[in-house]
């Protein structure tokens, strides 16, 4: 790790980020394996990328499954956080996030339950301007150690980060300020079709999750369907993400339930209302109630599925699909 | 109509602000009274109006009664012109293809500096919340108007922390800080609209709206406002403005 006045940031050496992308079997091989299975790529103590961006193609099914895999510690970061964090948080499955944005979403106001494990300390929120997050995660895509920004500068989200670097600009005197890569130690992508060997296709907003899966050293994609090699071949130019970046690829059916994905389904509004109103109104036992019933209660993702029932799921494929009505 | 139709303060706030907008910009809006500002602009004057999500969106046309729960949700591309990556998106400001970025905050304060991250000390919160998002980029890279309902507790002299720079500490505090670009031009508030003075980059109230006076402005404010020479008097929301507004948001959700 790269020492900066004594503070390790994180940053890996060039060399270091090369040798753990050597150790990875890139071959074209058949990547998949079952959501529990998958629950193994990620150690305790690791970094995790998370993909989408608030509730839209968030990789719930793979978060839920290590919720429930016992996975403590993580540090998760993301463009911008919503009831992912939540559960992650009173999980005890993460104790540090890293984003731009972090509550439910914009129509609930402020998350009580953000508020309380991030006001009493125990958990963490380093807070970074969207682009920032952008530029971290493109940084560690690129190979390079840090891009520059011109935003942030001057504010007091900037004092809070003094892992980013002001400098004056070589070239033109200017000040810039530099943000370091990201390179999680594993990213969780949920797409809407990729092939066995994780060629993934990539429908609508795209979010950061191109630079997130080539930033990372580990990729793991839960899919609503897993399609033929043939058929990924046939579109190409649709691939947003390689096989040769992929660990493992899960089909996951509603995988961002109750989020939305994209020409798929919408978000199920009416559980995330009850998930809300529950939580918002005590944080903790709320949680745990919610936990309980919804994340160590079923048996499976479907079961999973059926406790939200056919009715939303349903209602949110219609709406969902209704994207490519004319 | 002869009689003065009723509004709320959410709803003057929104068709003020849709009225600081012209027809060609390319506006960078938030979701809630942001968005539905300018896609009442949009409908109503300024067809040319481009909108941008941070979700990763150019050219959205909101659909009535289907206002997007995020500027990340698949609504938001409905009839847009392209999708694009949320860092690509952003980048557009820091190029300088934006002309006016829209947004609200907790807290704003004497030099339009927004504050969306914390309530009291910073190091040991009263509330942490949610954060910048896009807010920080928005504010640093392009011309900024803000739009909040005007509470006593929300203007303050100095806001808690600064999320989203304005003039920062006023004259040019911003430009030194490397912030070479944009800056706060207008805030519009439920009583009045503001706009900065060009030397010590201070607030100031440029215009009031109906039936508000300068007394009841000022006891609604944490900080001594300094009133522009020629001070206006807003018009009052149209029927046309009011229609359309309920049009785009039929379940009051951003209005109510």
């Amino acid at each position: 790790m790269v020492e900066t006045e004594g503070k390790s940031i994180g940053t890996p050496s060039y060399l270091e980020l090369r040798q753990e992308l050597l150790r990875r079997d890139r071959s074209l091989r058949d990547k998949v394996v079952s959501l529990e299975d998958a629950t193994s790529f990620v150690r305790d103590g690791d970094s995790v990328g998370i993909g989408g961006s608030t509730m839209s193609r968030t990789p719930m099914g793979m978060i839920w499954a290590l919720i429930r895999a016992g996975r403590k510690r993580l540090t998760c970061s993301r463009s911008i956080v919503s009831s992912d964090g939540d559960l992650l948080l009173a999980s005890g499955t993460c104790d540090h996030i890293v984003t731009s944005w972090f509550s439910q979403g914009i129509l609930w106001g402020v998350s009580k339950v953000m508020r309380h494990y991030v006001e009493t300390g125990k958990a963490r929120y380093d807070e970074w301007s969207h682009m920032a997050m952008g530029m971290r995660f493109r940084a560690g895509a690129m190979g390079v150690p840090f891009m520059p920004i011109r935003s942030m500068l001057g504010s007091d989200v900037q004092k809070q980060r003094p892992e980013a670097i002001e400098i004056h600009c070589p070239f033109t005197g200017e000040k810039l300020l530099l943000v370091p890569a990201l390179n999680p130690d594993v990213a969780l992508i949920h797409v809407q079709r990729c092939d066995a060997y994780g060629n993934a296709q990539i429908d609508g907003l795209q979010f950061m999750d191109i630079d997130l899966a080539m930033a990372a050293n580990k990729v793991i994609l839960t899919t609503e369907r897993i399609v033929s090699n043939d058929q990924i071949r046939r579109a190409p130019d649709r691939t947003k993400i390689p096989f040769f970046a992929v660990d493992a690829v899960v089909e996951l059916p509603f995988g961002c339930a109750p989020h939305e994905c994209y020409g798929a389904y919408e978000p199920m509004l009416r559980h995330m209302e009850e998930y809300v109103t529950l939580v918002n109104g005590d944080p903790v036992k709320g949680m745990q109630q919610y936990m309980d019933r919804f994340v160590y209660g079923p048996k499976s993702w479907s079961e999973f599925l059926a406790l939200i029932g056919i009715e939303q799921l349903l209602e949110a494929a219609r709406a969902g699909e209704s994207i490519y009505d004319a | 109509m002869l009689e003065k139709r009723n509004y709320t303060a959410a709803e003057l706030l929104t068709i003020l602000s849709a009225r600081q907008l012209s027809d060609g910009q390319v506006v960078f809006a938030g979701v809630g009274i942001p968005l539905l500002a300018a896609t009442l602009a949009q409908r109503l004057r300024c067809p040319g109006l481009t909108i941008l999500f941070e979700g990763g969106v150019i050219g959205a046309f909101i659909e009535p009664g289907k206002l997007p729960p995020s500027t990340n949700d698949q609504r938001c591309t409905k009839r847009a012109n392209m999708v694009l990556g949320s860092a690509e998106v952003l980048l557009l400001l820091q190029r300088g293809y934006v002309d006016v970025g829209f947004m609200s905050g907790a807290q704003v304060d004497q030099y339009g500096n927004l504050n969306s991250s914390f309530i009291g000390d910073p190091l040991r919160p009263k509330i942490r919340l949610p954060g910048t998002g896009g807010g920080n980029d928005i504010a640093s890279l392009a011309q900024m108007i803000v739009a909040m309902k005007h509470e006593k507790r929300r203007f303050v002299e100095h806001v808690d922390f600064i999320t989203s720079p304005g003039y920062l500490h006023g004259r040019d505090t911003r430009r030194k800080s490397g912030l070479l670009a944009g800056g706060t031009f207008r805030v519009v508030t439920d009583l009045a609209v503001f706009g900065f003075e060009d030397e010590k980059r201070r607030m100031q109230v440029i215009s009031l709206n109906p039936g508000v006076t300068r007394e009841r402005l000022q006891d609604n404010t944490g900080f001594a406002l300094d009133f522009a020479p020629h001070l206006g008097v807003t018009e009052p929301p149209t029927d046309q403005e009011l229609d359309l507004l309920r049009e785009l948001d039929p379940d009051r959700l951003y209005t109510g």
